[in-house]
């Protein structure tokens, strides 16, 4: 349906009919918003118009697995993209591909990796949309090895909220190809990427498990092994204490070559990619979630973590094995619907960037302040990575814990509380945040992490991009307000 | 702190609703004041901007004017920046003497209390129904419970809010949204004064908003004080050919 800006009165488009509820992908915040799902450029700009001539701001949205509120847009504008869903252009031999910001990577992957590529970074699920990817700048778990998304871009087309698209390479329109990946959706809405693929001989890696007793130790075994690996990520059982703080298991993994495996051909077949969707060929991976609510308390979580790190500890220690692509990377889909066990309060993910030097002992004190405050996240996840060029970065060359929360309207309070000192903690130890976890950031923390300088030059090209701050979210307005407060007396750029 | 973050208090002048607007604001609520008189809107809010971390917005409106109230509904949600809690506690309750019929007036009860309420009610209603979030409360009263000699028509009107409101419950409950009906006995507020004579359990504005909160932890009726229920039981199964012959 063309939305026929023409046709219809603001009144008509700003009517409940447009009206939804828009929900964080953690679940925990919500917003109402009037929500949009153009399929053409000439829509996308009517919406610009709408909002300008309306009064409102327009927050773009793909597939909305931002754990916070990145996406959110209360009582304003929200840009669906997942109807941009073209894949533009693929050439198989060069592994170049263009698509449109709505492009799943679901879609991309399921594309490419016939022909022997596999793409460069990956998230934890394959439901996200490249355009959101793109503008958080999505790592995976071989962020120390190839950077984040960003560095695999070769070019996109910005639709700027003045109506313009500009062309941005790294040697054309430099400082807004930097600053537009990464920059959080506030600058312009892609609306086509041109991303290089990464060459794989087969669709396996070669995993291997084992398990870590602390912080130092995982730190070590990163460090040690970061070499060889492509792919790095460590589990951490929160709950444990003591001399047991920072227990946990790592998983390492290599790209497999051709002669390592039988057929390899087979192995980029989709259908041999494909996540199953029973356990053992019987029950439904659907209802799994039901049963993992039953152990969905402190209780049932220190069990499950304590039976976990006991498995890796004995049986599953030092186990290789060869595992699919998909398989190894899109953990969080083995279990559809595995967030419901955090139902009804939903979850936050907190997840802190610390230098290599103040990683173990930032970490140690996190565990230990979550569990003093008798807060304990169900789960922990620990990555290595490394700096990049975007000026939005969250990375840096270190270490980041995911600590998964529950919420519930009993804890909203303490949680608070107790991720501001965790804020603080991260902001002494010279660590950075990530937009699209984040939900728990201040004004104050925000600026402490990204620097005068830092906000100055994203201020600067906002003006230029988006003279009438049309590009907002709950997040940046959290975090930022008005840009203008950024006096724009800076010369030259940080890039 | 209180659990609503953005709310709506239709008839915030004065009485329950002032209550009601004071106490959430000072929990830390963002609230829009909604009434007739922004003189007195205007002084409340300073009042509560001072010490709240939001001032409270103010908004004139006259419920008589039912066509204004989308665009005006539309507008505050934007200003406040959400909308969790949709109250509307605006009424009116013309002191009559006994046994006179004044058409006109019982005319004006019927814009106010029935049709005021069901061209804002329903905006919310619409609203939460589609983001599936919120919660409706709406101010009736115990007169509604059973047809007295007194007030016919104020009586009438709280009982046409009681069925609208449990419509509207049942329709939005699928929806996750909450819908509570308040059933005041007595409240100390401009509106009883008129009466000028001692009332039954009367009770201060503040302590009924103070109850009224609470309530919203969940949906359904509730008395203020609760005690009324019990009474008001007693009085609902009072036979007719009693109730024709006693002057409750």
């Amino acid at each position: 349906m063309s939305l026929e800006l023409s046709s219809k009165s603001h009144r008509e488009l700003l009517s409940s009919s447009y009206l939804e509820r828009v929900e964080s992908w953690g679940m925990s915040i919500y917003a109402a918003s009037y929500v949009y799902r153009p399929s053409c450029i000439t829509d996308l700009k009517n919406i610009f118009k709408l909002a300008k001539e309306t009064g409102r701001s327009v927050a773009l949205r793909g597939a909305g697995c931002s754990y916070g509120d990145a996406s959110l847009n209360s009582e304003n504008i929200t840009l669906d993209l997942t109807r941009f869903n073209r894949i533009l252009d693929w050439d198989p031999y060069s592994g170049i591909i263009a698509v449109e910001p709505g492009v799943t990577l679901e879609q991309l992957w399921k594309k490419v990796i016939g022909d022997g590529w596999w793409p460069p970074v990956v998230s934890g699920t394959m439901y996200v949309t490249m355009g959101g990817a793109v503008g958080m700048n999505y790592h995976g778990k071989n962020n120390f090895k190839l950077g984040p998304i960003g560095e695999h871009v070769l070019e996109f087309d910005i639709l700027l909220p003045t109506g313009e698209t500009i062309t941005c390479t790294r040697k054309n329109e430099t400082d807004l190809f930097y600053s537009a990946i990464g920059g959080f959706g506030m600058l312009g809405c892609f609306t086509r990427i041109v991303l290089q693929m990464h060459p794989v001989e087969t669709g396996q890696v070669e995993v291997t498990a084992f398990a870590t007793d602390s912080f130092q130790h995982i730190y070590e075994e990163f460090e040690q092994r970061a070499e060889a690996a492509d792919y790095l990520v460590g589990w951490i059982d929160c709950f444990a204490a003591g001399s047991q703080l920072g227990r946990g298991q790592v998983h390492a993994a290599r790209y497999l070559s051709a002669h390592e495996v039988y057929l390899p051909e087979q192995t980029l077949r989709i259908e041999n990619q494909d996540l199953p969707d029973t356990l053992f060929g019987i029950v439904p991976k659907s209802i799994m979630w039901r049963f993992m609510k039953l152990a969905a308390n402190p209780l049932g979580m220190r069990i499950i973590n304590s039976s976990k790190y006991a498995l890796g500890r004995t049986i599953g220690n030092n186990k290789t094995m060869n595992q699919s692509l998909t398989g190894f990377s899109f953990l969080l889909d083995y279990m559809p619907g595995w967030k419901r066990v955090y139902s009804p309060g939903g979850l936050i993910q907190y997840q802190s960037f610390i230098p290599n030097e103040n990683a173990v002992k930032c970490f140690e004190q996190q565990l230990m302040i979550c569990q003093k405050r008798g807060i304990v996240p169900w789960l922990g996840v620990f990555k290595k990575h490394r700096k990049d060029d975007f000026l939005m970065s969250h990375a840096v060359d270190g270490y980041s814990l995911a600590l998964d929360f529950p919420v519930n309207d009993s804890n909203r309070e303490q949680l608070k509380s107790l991720t501001d000192e965790l804020n603080s903690l991260v902001i002494q130890s010279h660590g950075r945040f990530y937009f699209a976890k984040d939900c728990t950031l201040t004004k104050d923390i925000a600026a402490k992490f990204l620097g005068e300088k830092t906000l100055r030059c994203f201020a600067r090209l906002k003006k230029k991009c988006d003279p009438q701050n049309i590009l907002q979210t709950d997040l940046s307005r959290r975090l930022f307000g008005d840009w203008t407060q950024f006096a724009d007396d800076l010369t030259g750029s940080r890039i | 702190m209180s659990k609503w973050r953005f709310a709506i208090v239709i008839g915030a002048s004065s009485g329950i609703g002032e209550a009601l607007a004071r106490q959430l604001s000072s929990q830390g609520c963002k609230v829009a004041l909604v009434a007739r008189r922004t003189d007195k809107l205007n002084v409340i809010a300073d009042e509560l901007g001072s010490a709240a971390k939001d001032r409270p917005l103010v908004f004139e409106h006259d419920v008589l004017n039912t066509a204004d109230v989308p665009g005006l509904f539309e507008k505050i949600c934007k200003d406040l920046g959400g909308l969790d809690l949709f109250i509307f506690s605006t009424g009116v309750m013309p002191v009559l003497p006994d046994d006179m019929y004044d058409t006109a007036s019982d005319l004006n009860v019927i814009e106010t209390n029935v049709a005021g309420a069901v061209a804002w009610i329903n905006e919310a209603a619409d609203r939460f129904q589609k983001t599936r979030f919120g919660t409706i409360v709406g101010i009736g009263s115990v007169a509604g419970d059973r047809g007295r000699r007194g007030m016919p028509v104020y009586g009438a009107s709280k009982a046409f809010l009681e069925t609208y409101l449990e419509a509207i419950r049942n329709r939005t409950a699928r929806y996750g949204v909450k819908v509570v009906t308040v059933k005041p006995g007595p409240v100390d507020t401009p509106m009883t004064q008129g009466i000028g004579r001692p009332l039954p359990m009367l009770i201060s504005a503040n302590d009924a908003a103070a109850t009224i909160l609470r309530a919203t932890e969940n949906d359904g009726v509730v008395y203020v004080p609760w005690q009324w229920k019990p009474i008001m039981w007693i009085i609902r199964h009072i036979p007719s050919f009693v109730m024709k012959r006693i002057n409750i």
